[in-house]
């Protein structure tokens, strides 16, 4: 059809898969020394002089922790659910919420160790994710959105409405992660002194979960679950009829996805000594499923370059006061129009997204257009 | 080829790798110990710096702006002496948001070295905030946190102006059960923390004075109250106390007063606002009552000399605004800074033992601190809509409807 | 240092999350007692649910397109509406009776639909459009939907309400409507007030919601519009001009959300740069749960979300209403995956 204007319109992405080919083709030891580089790199940004360029108005350490550093993790683990598995999750905060309430709850009452909690807190955020999919699975996609917003709402009211865990006044007092005294020290930051101050420490530990949760979904993502779920994104009745149990795989991406979620929430909620119900509220997952999408679904790079630029953009521009959410609903706005795969869209959603409409259907009345290209099929 | 080239970026690659560790490493041991306290140096600075937190440009932004403009015209009116010891103010705006307040407050102890905070606002904010000024060793002051379990932690650094909800319930309802003479009760909040903690102080009170008591929330985020006015309705109260802000306030009074609840209307601090007369339209406001344990200026012009000066002042200064709810207490938070640094103190550690110590007359009351950061003059203030405008009732210990 | 929770115990747990689980019978006396005033509000906000779900489903029937920013056009019909009125009423001028109200609320009609339905196409020209030609997958418009939502919740509050209603650099504050309809009860059912308020807006509402049934089912603008939702292929191929039809949906849409806004004003008196947010969630559970898709639904579903939360808040207390509503979602979708009445335009007619 008409290829060379996409190719011109496209000639960044031409650039992209030049770099990407590279990439795929360099022998695994390449690889793995620039995995190492950039978890170096990561470990290393609190403390690098970058906070008057990236943050001049806000902490440059508090930020990487929050809102960067919890939006990747969060986008980590959406991406998984929306850009793997192809389902539309509009109430992710609430694993999120049921990660730190588990941490705060357990911790303050029974006085457990951190690391005691962590592991029941991931442990529940799959329990609720498996309860709230369950019923919910069966359902065709925008019904999946509204029941899982509102089950967003519902975990948020039902915390504000119930006093045993604190109500509306949330819960104060969260215990640290456990301090190592007189432990290593690494680019001049006690990494292991949970304090209130210093939040270097902390995004530590966000860079590590995040290490791990990108290796994991990597190797999902290769494997057989993996092939599943981009089978049940791209055509649910087909991968059902081909013997894919579409509704195990699909509850088991919830599951995951609100693991991850889970696991943010503790590891968030360690840090902020109190939380209310207020700090979960809708418009935090409707900003994760901006950054999943915005970055590129279905792509780890991606999403986690979309999940910074949510995160950091507003922050960044707190010189502009009031104007930058304006500015940021209109610049989802536009890149949805002329970028609408994403910054750093995967290879296979780009081919998918050329074929037809990659995975979440398109909208309908699309045909007629004068450059829809391709003729439309009409046996369906 | 290709060997020699994945070579060749394999050695790029370590090489960026070591440049990278290297400078990482550099970038932190040049980086400065960062000296949060201050430290006790005996030199007087040229000036120091005092920062406000609190919701500047959200949805309650209206409370806010008040005491951010009380706190800015006692700074600029100590700068305009000329003294030793310069204060710069310097306002952050967390949109009431928690974790943004504690943010903020971080920067503004790290990278601005403030000396001092007023706020910040709210008591979720102040929540989170007050550990972190905690280990900072910075003192603060807030104009209008009244949560009542933020005292209980054990917080050295931590003061507030205002008495907290605890002291304002018992207060609006002994005022209630003497001028009104209430017999049926219905107590409605909007479910935030401070909201509440208000109504239910007020319930318990109410209740243990004898009064029949029955009460339901709703969401902030409402704007049909039906579910609380059909009960409200139902039970014909003849005193109605609603606990939260004005932006639901007004026009929860109006539904009340469109279902034939006639009972008298009264709200706490957070609905004393000109805005809350606006939403519930002059007619249905008239006669609303209001506590707080703060003196709003213009209401108190009439009776109080120096409240009619500041009003005044405060008008010119900010084009024509009015003095609105906390504006005194910004005041009177900046006059305790602004009374340690003329007493020779510029470090956050020597504020913070002056503020302690503090004992003076402010604009609104009299300021000293009880040890937990409490003030220690615990007054209500009784104020009532009259023809479209807040007026002051008087002391809620021996104020009467006249 | 810490302040310690009580100790904890299961029973407390299940205690408060239950609450006052013991007066049950109380909690039904309570509803029993506000069951009609309950029933009369319920009725009348669900006719407000329910012209505002008229706009969710009519775009996602024939775009499949959750159309996130219709809360910003409900707003910007209230907004509308509020212009007109505090143009034309002075603050203090009390009542307006006779010709001049209905002067009044015919031009509010007017300004308010007009607002809205400009909103929505211009939405759809500069939003969704440009997607729809990509044949950008229905996330990106989702998406787009959110970042138009926000872009125009903040326009209205940074720049449109000061320059309205010349407030300075307060565009976040609610605004509030001087009273000019005097509200007299009419009748009473079983107790219940029925104000001359109420019934205009339910009697507006049904109204408009006549017209737009009769509009679906009897033109051939509808027909082009049930086509399109049906089978957009083969509506080309029969001559509909599907960029004319989507445009008119949303205008229509929009339309409807203006009407909601102006009924809204009236009935609430007030409004604000974010009233559509809560207000636009609720409007699309009721879509979804009276059949996405589906005209009679949205109203079907409307009404039934007016009622169900009004009752569950008056049983549970306040506090608890959204929870019910989303409760009650989740089950209906349950035992009726597709919504009460069903999905689909063309199955409204049947």
């Amino acid at each position: 059809m008409n290829d060379s204007i996409k190719n011109g319109k496209n000639s960044v992405s031409s650039f992209f898969d030049g770099v990407r080919d590279r990439w795929a083709n360099a022998p695994t030891w390449q690889r793995y020394t620039v995995y190492v580089l950039l978890f170096v790199f990561a470990l290393s940004l609190p403390t690098l002089p970058l906070g008057p360029i990236m943050s001049p108005h806000v902490d440059w350490p508090s930020l990487l922790f929050f809102p960067i550093g919890v939006y990747v993790l969060l986008a980590l683990g959406l991406n998984i659910v929306v850009g793997q598995a192809g389902l539309l999750d509009l109430g992710f905060v609430a694993f999120y919420a049921i990660g730190a309430y588990h941490l705060a709850y357990l911790g303050t009452t029974f006085d457990w160790n951190f690391w005691v909690i962590v592991p029941i807190a991931i442990l529940m955020a799959a329990v609720s994710g498996v309860v709230l999919g369950a019923p919910t699975l069966r359902l065709r996609g925008d019904y999946l959105a509204i029941v899982t917003l509102g089950f967003g709402e519902i975990v948020r009211i039902t915390a504000m409405n119930t006093e045993a865990i604190g109500g509306t006044n949330g819960i104060p007092g969260i215990p640290h992660p456990p301090n190592i005294e007189e432990g290593p020290v690494l680019f001049g930051v006690e990494i292991f002194k949970y304090g209130l101050l210093d939040s270097a420490p902390y995004y530590y530990l966000l860079v590590v979960l995040c290490a791990l949760v990108i290796i994991l979904a990597r190797r999902w993502e290769r494997s057989r679950v993996g092939r599943a779920w981009s089978a049940i994104r791209e055509d649910e009745d087909a991968a059902e009829v081909m013997g894919v149990p579409t509704f195990k795989f699909k509850l088991l991406a919830f599951a995951i996805g609100a693991a991850i979620g889970g696991a943010t929430g503790v590891f968030w909620a360690g840090k902020v000594v109190s939380i209310v119900p207020q700090d979960f509220p809708f418009i935090l997952s409707a900003t994760i499923l901006a950054a999943v999408v915005l970055g590129g679904s279905g792509n780890i790079p991606g999403v986690m370059l979309g999940a910074f630029l949510v995160a950091w953009l507003p922050e960044r521009f707190r010189g502009l006061a009031e104007w930058r959410f304006m500015a940021f609903g209109a610049v989802l706005v536009l890149m949805m129009i002329f970028r609408p795969e994403g910054i750093l869209p995967s290879r296979q959603r780009k081919a998918e997204l050329k074929e037809g409409t990659g995975g979440m259907g398109s909208m309908g009345a699309e045909v007629g257009g004068p450059d829809s290209g391709e003729p439309v099929e009409v046996a369906k | 080829m290709r060997p020699r080239i994945a070579r060749f970026g394999g050695a790029l690659a370590v090489g960026t790798a070591l440049t990278l560790g290297l400078a990482a490493c550099g970038g932190g041991s040049d980086t400065p110990k960062q000296d949060a306290t201050g430290g006790g140096d005996a030199a007087a600075p040229a000036s120091i710096t005092v920062g406000f937190v609190g919701d500047l440009a959200g949805d309650n932004a209206a409370i806010v702006i008040p005491p951010r403009n009380g706190a800015q015209l006692a700074f600029d009116e100590y700068n305009a002496k000329n003294p030793k010891v310069k204060i710069e103010f310097k306002a952050y705006d967390s949109k009431g948001d928690a974790s943004t307040a504690a943010n903020l407050v971080k920067t503004a102890i790290q990278n601005d070295k403030i000396s001092a905070l007023i706020g910040p606002a709210f008591s979720g904010e102040s929540q989170q905030v007050q550990p972190i000024l905690e280990e900072a060793k910075i003192p603060s002051v807030s104009p209008s946190a009244t949560r009542t379990d933020l005292a209980s932690k054990g917080a050295k650094y931590w003061h507030r102006i205002v008495a907290n909800d605890d002291v304002q319930g018992p207060g609006a309802a002994e005022f209630a059960g003497r001028a009104i003479t209430a017999k049926k009760v219905f107590v409605i909040d909007d479910k935030s923390a401070y909201g509440q903690g208000l109504a239910q102080a007020v319930a318990k009170t109410m209740g243990e004075k004898g009064a029949e008591v029955q009460a339901d929330s709703f969401e902030a985020t409402e704007t049909d109250f039906s579910a609380a006015v059909n009960k409200a309705a139902a039970f014909k109260p003849d005193f109605v106390f609603f606990g939260g802000y004005y932006a639901q306030g007004g026009p929860l009074l109006k539904q009340l007063r469109d279902k034939g609840v006639t009972g008298r209307f009264m709200s706490g601090d957070g609905s004393l606002h000109t805005k809350f007369i606006e939403g519930a339209g002059a007619q249905q406001a008239e006669g609303t009552l209001f506590s707080c344990p703060c003196k709003i200026a213009y209401a108190f012009a009439a009776k109080d000399e120096k409240a009619k000066t500041f009003t005044e002042t405060f008008k010119t200064k900010f084009q024509g605004q009015l003095p609105e709810i906390y504006a005194t207490e910004g005041y009177d938070a900046a006059s305790t800074i602004i009374k340690a640094v003329e007493a020779g103190n510029t470090t956050p550690e020597k504020i913070n033992e002056f503020i302690a110590t503090a004992d003076f007359e402010g604009l609104g009351k009299h300021v000293k601190y009880n040890p937990n950061g409490e003030i220690a003059d615990t007054n209500v203030y009784i104020y009532q809509v009259k023809n479209g405008t807040v007026e002051a009732v008087g002391n809620s210990k021996d104020a009467t409807l006249g | 240092m810490l302040r310690r929770p009580a100790p904890f115990r299961l029973a407390d747990l299940f205690a408060s999350l239950l609450p006052k689980a013991i007066t049950v019978t109380e909690q039904f006396n309570n509803l029993i007692a506000q069951f009609w005033p309950t029933t009369v509000d319920g009725v009348v906000k669900g006719a407000i649910y329910a012209l505002i779900a008229l706009g969710y489903t009519m775009v996602y029937g024939v775009l499949r397109l959750i159309n996130f920013a219709h809360s910003e056009i409900f707003m910007t019909g209230s907004i509308g509406a509020l212009v007109v009125v505090t143009t034309l009423v002075a603050p203090t001028a009390g009542p307006v009776t006779g010709l001049g109200l209905v002067g009044l609320l015919l031009l509010m009609a007017v300004v308010s639909m007009a607002a809205s339905g400009g909103m929505a196409v211009l939405l759809e020209q500069i939003a969704y459009r440009p997607l729809r030609k990509h044949g950008s997958s229905r996330l990106a418009a989702l998406i787009s939907a959110i970042g138009a939502s926000l872009f125009l919740m903040e326009f209205f509050a940074l720049v449109v309400i000061p320059w309205l209603f010349d407030r300075g650099g307060q565009g976040r504050n609610q605004i509030a409507m001087a009273r000019f309809l005097e509200r007299e009860e009419v009748f009473t059912i079983f107790g219940a007030s029925v104000s001359n308020n109420d019934l205009l807006i339910l009697a507006a509402a049904l109204l408009m919601m006549f017209l737009l049934d009769q509009l679906v089912n009897r033109t051939k603008i509808g027909r082009g519009i049930r086509a399109t939702a049906m089978d957009p292929q083969t509506a080309v191929l029969m001559g509909v001009n599907i960029d004319r039809i989507v445009r008119i949906t949303f205008l229509v849409g929009g339309a409807m959300a203006g009407i909601a806004g102006m009924l809204f004003l009236l009935k609430y008196e007030n409004t604000r740069y974010n009233i559509g947010f809560i207000l636009g969630i609720k409007a699309f559970t009721a879509a979804v749960l009276g059949g996405i898709g589906n005209i009679r639904g949205a109203l079907v579903g409307g009404f039934v979300l007016g009622l169900v939360e009004n009752y569950g808040g008056a049983f549970f207390g306040g506090q608890w209403l959204n929870v019910v509503a989303f409760v009650v979602l989740v089950l209906v979708l349950m035992f009726r995956p597709t919504g009460i009445l069903g999905e689909s335009i063309q199955q409204a007619r049947a």
